[in-house]
């Protein structure tokens, strides 16, 4: 390995070639501030157009200032990361990024952990010598996701996020000069793009430029009505994220806490979408198992592999990217949409209220969600299965405008029917978590033998894209995994060639899975918070009781008195969908 | 072959054919018919001469008369008094605005005496269409002699000898930049002729390609040698239509002869070249931005290292030159190192193109041995100061480069000198300011531009110029303060300091160098709220003397906003609030009663 | 076009075609070379200046003689047409009157290559074309 000796702010540093300064520094204990950088080691994505500048050191005997994190170290360097010429420069840098911004702070979104504003304070800016235009575009809301495109700074985050992460390409930088902004093609509306609402690009945005759509006070004012039965469902990745909201560290889970203050917050039950979960166990697996069976029949018009459908962002990718592979992927619906559907019917009826008195929230990782839960087809005579899909973030709002002290709540269950799950349900937040759910009940519903071992561990893991071959008794199943759509779409360019081998292949559109979702708390590019998040969940799986779906007591007990058998007459009606081509829906702007 | 006592060479520059080049062409071939003498007479279409001033032009061989300002009315004349009668048709010919004689041979003339033109060896010599006549120049000798007789390295050891350093700018050496590339191990290397010229009033690589396609073909191939590459690819703007269709033809005859295509010479070298086309954008003048477009990507640049020559056009080493880098090439190779680093200066070899534009008497392209002086170029070779005017300043190097004033005259030109004095040698513009310029809105002048040409990558090009160009507006309105001045300097300074791109790091030298040497007139548009050039409007006042003015009332008729009252035959009075400054009052007085104050 | 295949083709090609430029490089160093100017106003043309001019174009090729010959205006020496000005370098232009192509043939022989003057000079008092010319 070669080595590179240099000298930061007088101390000397050794690093491997190839090393940056930004590296070489922070090795050191020398924080240079960066503010369009971002580097996502555990996948391996890096943002540095080097275009802020805010990161420049003086590097003694170069013309000009060197930004550390594009500068490679040489041999017997002088870099000088504080230096009167370098503070200068940084400051004026600074102030001229914000003559071009908003001072919104106070009423902005990102009001307290925008990235912008913590520069700006640790750079000690008190005013700004420069007066001038600044650029104004019009705001774009989608059913997901606004973007507040004067807030822009031209980082490229999210066009990193969105191109090579995703691979969607809605986002790029487009126009020239002081008006250049990141937008989608010619401007158009996200609605009318191929944005798939994944919400990465919010993920990982220093300011209000991107942001989710806000139901909160729509929530609000439906709980203090009384003609209204409010239940709220949570998603699995939700608990082991809300905590740091509340200051707590990474991988804290607040299941029970999370439960007290929706309770708190006045919703009238508070149930699991890790229910609905297990739900998608019984549904997609004996669909798996259907088609498998088929399969091994020599049937050959059979679609294998089976792709799982539970990830919005993902059905979205599909239907704009893959609009001649439609009937591949499982119709199961998704949890989120499971749950309406049965509680607007089945739970309905339990509670003796009608469906237009139901109103249905979900608590989501997801920015996909809200647009999933508005989506024609999951309403019935323009009432929707669920009414309202609400952020991680947007509940940690809720909760704080309610002046409940979290961290001092104490634990409360779910409500039942609707709220036993089992850790099968739980592990649906994770990479893998789905198929390994499925391969708990597919194993023992194909074998007709119990399951010793509940954890697949090769199902697991953080690599972008990964394969198992899991042994059903003999018979080899052979399962796929991508997170992250770019690597999505890898495994479904070789479904579309032909070349895939697998039976089965899990897809989540976020990196880690849900429990990095768009609308998770932000890791401001820490990715060891995805990986406690993980750990948090698989956690939470060893503690349940039951870790198989289709061993939830009231599972069994929907089929028994409502539903009938997995993927019968009543669950196709209720739980399965089918697919849009929406290749045709872009459109340029007219107006 | 019939052998001709005389061609006529006409220019067949964008500049001359817009004004008809294409018709004297016609009408000279004409009337040369006309008088039977088409087994005498050529009239051949060349590249530029580069006296655009005067253009179109025409040049009789083999005496030189040299005809300026050509009509196609014109031609019959010239084939009837000068072919026929030998006698020069007097009125087309050349006056010297300084001693008012007629000069007819062009060597005689100022513009061209102190000139001397490898680059531009060919540019209203030979037919650019006809790789014959290239090919009777020396034309793909060089080529030949490399493929044939030279090693990579010893050709490229020629280059560095030479002392020949980027034309386009930059001014790196161009010998090391093959070298490097060369040392980069790649199956797959590219060449990369940078014909995205950019910089206002710069006309020097259109006017190669339009005037001399091969020599920069030929260069590209000795390039692609050199490095172990062959592909070649000229990225061009497709505002040059003639320069692509010379080109397009330049390549077709250039792959019939056999000098591009597979095993040139018989060496097994394969080497082809395709053009890449750009819209224009001035920052696509940059490697990177350029490699970029190519790719189909947005024309921004990336953060250098890596260098193109290490990781270029797909990510493959690749090297890029400029046209006029190029044309320089096959005569270096052809005539040696020493010959060409015997012109110039220590560290300045051989000539640089020079646009001639602005307030100066002979506007037009010029090509001169490094270490010339601005008075040469500007009196000697320019002419003067158009209509007697005082020289004031010189932008050199477009809008990256800065303004260079009377005490700048006497420095010998060259990549360093330029920077040292706060400017630089850029692709070699040079604009010409007289008395009347404010050297405040010539700096705004140059800061719009670059507010337009901005990627909007970086922050400190994208927000900085912008906040740059509104505080010098601010300044010619006379709204600004004296802490404006060193906000001012400050921020061109880190706009310099942290800029990703050349375009950045050069963007505010309009404003630093005008700031340096004209500090007076910034002085007095801030604490005066004065323009002392009377350029800015917001700082003038147009006055009517009571004493001069007799009441004619022709200024209030012409006032288009009405801000002028009197009764007849008494002293008239303009409304200062609601003059729009037109001048059109001024014009009209007869009795010069109107003044700017 | 025949294709290039060696550089010895290009050689010979190159060599082929010099002819069609050696005109434009000689104007560009007339003063290295020999200058002869052929009167052509009205009274040169009527007595064959034409037929002048086109022998020695020719003939200065056969005899590979690097050489420009250029048509000017009146010299004023109507008597003697044709008349042309022959100037080889290093020496004073000298007038020759009454020169048709026997005689320009003679001229090229003798003071071009040969270096001596010959018959026919103008007098001593002539003025050269090129003070007669306004170019100067």
């Amino acid at each position: 390995m070669d080595i590179v000796k240099l000298n930061i702010d007088n101390k000397p540093v050794v690093v491997e070639k190839g090393a940056t300064l930004l590296e070489a520094a922070k090795s050191v204990g020398v924080d240079v501030p960066t503010l369009c950088h971002m580097k996502l080691h555990d996948m391996n994505y890096e943002n540095n157009p080097g275009g802020c500048r805010v990161c420049v050191v003086e590097v003694e005997g170069r013309r000009n200032l060197a930004p550390a994190c594009k500068t490679e170290c040489t041999e017997g360097m002088n870099v000088n990361t504080h230096s009167l010429r370098v503070i200068n420069a940084r400051r004026t840098v600074m102030e001229l990024i914000l003559s071009d911004h908003p001072a919104e702070c106070l009423t902005c979104v990102k009001n307290g952990k925008c990235e912008l504003q913590t520069m700006a304070q640790n750079l000690g800016i008190r005013e700004i010598p420069f007066e001038g235009e600044q650029s104004h575009y019009k705001e774009d809301r989608s059913p997901s996701i606004i973007r507040e495109v004067d807030k822009c700074i031209m980082c490229r985050r999210c066009e990193m996020a969105c191109n090579e992460i995703q691979t969607v390409g809605c986002l790029s930088a487009i126009n020239r000069g002081f008006e250049s902004v990141v937008a989608p093609a010619f401007e158009m509306d996200l609605e009318k793009s191929t944005c798939t609402y994944c919400g990465q690009c919010v993920a990982v945005c220093p300011t209000g430029a991107l942001s989710e759509v806000d139901h909160t006070r729509k929530v609000l004012s439906t709980l203090v009505d009384p003609t209204k039965t409010v239940i709220v469902q949570t998603a699995p990745a939700v608990r082991a994220a809300l905590g740091e909201e509340f200051g707590m560290d990474a991988g804290t889970l607040v299941t029970g806490k999370m439960t007290s203050a929706l309770k708190k917050l006045g919703f009238d039950k508070v149930f699991d979408t890790d229910f609905a979960a297990d739900l998608t166990i019984m549904e997609e697996g004996t669909e798996l198992l259907g088609r498998l069976q088929k399969h091994l029949n020599g049937d050959k018009d059979v679609k294998l592999p089976i792709l799982t459908s539970c990830c919005p962002g993902w059905v979205n990718f599909f239907e704009s990217n893959f609009p001649d592979m439609l009937d591949v992927p499982s119709t199961a619906k998704s949890p989120q949409q499971m749950f309406g559907a049965v509680a607007k019917t089945y739970l309905a009826d339990q509670m003796g209220i009608k469906r237009e008195d139901m109103v249905v929230v979900s608590i989501m990782p997801c920015l996909a969600k809200k647009y999933e839960a508005q989506r024609p087809e999951f309403a019935v005579d323009n009432n929707p299965d669920v009414d309202f899909s609400l952020s991680t973030r947007e509940l940690a709002q809720m909760i704080k405008g309610a002046n409940i002290n979290f961290e001092d709540l104490t634990d409360e269950d779910f409500d039942n029917p609707m709220g036993e799950s089992t850790g099968a349900g739980v592990i649906f937040a994770n990479t893998g978590g789905v198929i390994e759910a499925a391969a708990r009940t597919a194993y023992e519903v194909h074998t007709k033998k119990k399951l010793e071992k509940v954890e697949f561990e090769s199902l697991r893991g953080f690599e972008g894209i990964r394969s198992a071959t899991v042994d059903f008794d003999g018979l080899p199943i052979k399962i796929g995994i991508a997170h992250g759509l770019g690597n999505a779409r890898k495994l479904l360019e070789d479904v579309q060639a032909g070349k895939s081998e697998f039976h089965a292949i899990e897809i989540m559109a976020c990196p880690g899975g849900c429990i990095g979702g768009g609308g998770q708390p932000y890791h401001h590019g820490d990715t060891s918070i995805l990986k406690k998040r993980a750990a948090a969940i698989y956690r939470e799986d060893e503690g349940k009781e039951i870790r198989k779906s289709h061993e939830n007591p009231f599972i069994v007990k929907l089929y028994e008195e409502f539903l009938g058998e997995p993927c019968g007459d009543l669950s196709h009606k209720l739980l399965h969908t089918h697919y849009f081509d929406k290749k045709k829906k872009v459109e340029i702007n007219n107006d | 072959m019939a052998k001709y006592n005389s061609h006529i060479l006409v220019c067949g520059g964008t500049g001359c054919r817009a004004s008809q080049g294409e018709e004297i062409v016609e009408n000279l071939k004409q009337a040369v018919s006309d008088n039977s003498l088409e087994s005498e007479i050529q009239v051949v279409r060349t590249g530029c001469f580069g006296f655009c001033e005067k253009g179109p032009i025409v040049k009789m061989i083999p005496d030189n008369t040299f005809y300026t300002q050509v009509t196609p009315e014109d031609a019959g004349e010239i084939i009837s008094e000068h072919i026929v009668k030998g006698r020069k048709v007097e009125r087309l010919l050349y006056t010297d605005p300084e001693n008012k004689e007629q000069i007819a041979d062009s060597k005689d003339m100022g513009f061209y005496k102190k000139q001397i033109r490898i680059a531009l060896r060919n540019c209203g010599f030979i037919n650019p269409e006809n790789v014959d006549e290239y090919v009777a120049r020396d034309g793909y000798s060089a080529l030949g002699k490399v493929l044939t007789e030279m090693t990579p390295e010893e050709a490229i050891k020629i280059i560095k000898e030479s002392g020949l350093r980027g034309r386009g700018g930059g001014g790196f050496p161009t010998g090391l930049k093959w070298e490097i590339t060369n040392q980069v191990e790649n199956e797959e290397k590219y060449v990369v002729c940078n014909a995205d010229e950019g910089d206002p009033g710069a006309f020097m690589d259109r006017s190669i390609l339009e005037g001399d396609p091969h020599s920069v073909l030929e260069a590209m191939a000795i390039c692609g040698y050199c490095i172990g590459g062959s592909h070649g690819l000229i990225y061009i703007r497709a505002e040059y239509p003639l320069a692509i269709e010379r080109l397009k033809i330049a390549i077709e005859q250039a792959r019939n002869l056999g000098v591009l295509g597979k095993n040139i010479f018989g060496t097994g070298f394969d080497f082809d070249v395709e053009l890449r086309y750009g819209a224009g954008a001035f920052v696509c003048g940059e490697e990177t931005s350029l490699i970029n477009s190519m790719e189909g990507l947005r024309g921004e640049p990336n953060v250098k290292p890596p260098f193109p020559s290490v990781s270029g056009y797909k990510g493959k080493p690749t090297n890029v030159n400029n046209v006029e880098t190029f044309a320089n090439i096959p005569v270096i190779i052809n005539n040696g190192a020493e010959w060409f680093s015997a012109i110039g200066t220590e560290k300045s070899k051989g000539t640089k193109v020079f646009a001639l534009a602005g307030k100066i008497n002979n506007v037009g392209l010029i090509e001169v041995p490094m270490g010339i002086t601005l008075r040469e170029v500007i009196f000697d070779i320019g002419g003067g100061i158009k209509d007697g005017k005082k020289f004031k300043a010189v932008q050199t190097g477009g809008p990256s480069g800065g303004c260079l004033t009377e005490k700048h005259l006497d420095i010998p030109i060259d990549y360093d000198n330029l920077i040292a004095h706060g400017s630089m040698m850029g692709s070699g513009g040079m604009i010409v300011m007289d008395e009347d310029d404010c050297m405040v809105s010539v700096a705004k002048f140059y800061l719009d531009f670059t507010v337009e040409e901005s990627c909007g990558k970086c922050a400190p090009c994208r927000v900085g110029n912008k906040r740059l160009y509104e505080m010098l507006d601010k300044i010619t309105q006379g709204k600004a303060n004296k802490e404006d001045l060193s906000i001012l300097r400050n921020l061109g300074n880190v706009i310099k300091d942290t800029s990703l791109c050349g375009l950045g790091q050069t963007s505010p030298n309009p404003v630093l160098s005008t700031m340096d040497n004209f500090a007076d007139e910034y002085e007095a548009h801030v604490k005066d709220g004065k323009c002392p050039a009377g350029q800015c409007k917001d700082l003038m006042e147009y006055v009517i003397s009571a004493e001069t003015c007799v009441g004619c009332t022709l200024c209030s008729r012409v006032c288009p906003v009405d801000a002028i009252s009197g009764d007849k035959k008494q002293a008239h009075v303009i409304d200062t609030v609601t003059c729009i400054k037109c001048g059109a009052c001024m014009e009209k007085c007869k009795f010069n009663a109107i003044s700017i104050q | 076009m025949a294709k290039v295949k060696t550089l010895d083709d290009l050689k010979k090609m190159r060599e082929q075609l010099q002819s069609k430029i050696t005109l434009r490089e000689k104007s560009d160093h007339p003063e290295k070379m020999v200058q002869i100017k052929v009167s052509m106003a009205t009274c040169g043309i009527a007595s064959g200046a034409k037929e002048t001019m086109n022998y020695l174009i020719e003939e200065l090729d056969n005899r590979a003689i690097d050489a420009v010959v250029t048509q000017t205006g009146c010299m004023g020496y109507c008597h003697s047409e044709p008349t042309i000005e022959v100037h080889v370098p290093g020496t004073d232009p000298v007038v020759y009157g009454n020169v048709d192509t026997k005689k320009a043939e003679e001229i090229i022989a003798k003071h071009i290559v040969g270096g001596e003057l010959v018959d026919g000079i103008i007098p001593a008092s002539y003025k050269t074309a090129n003070e007669d010319d306004n170019e100067k």
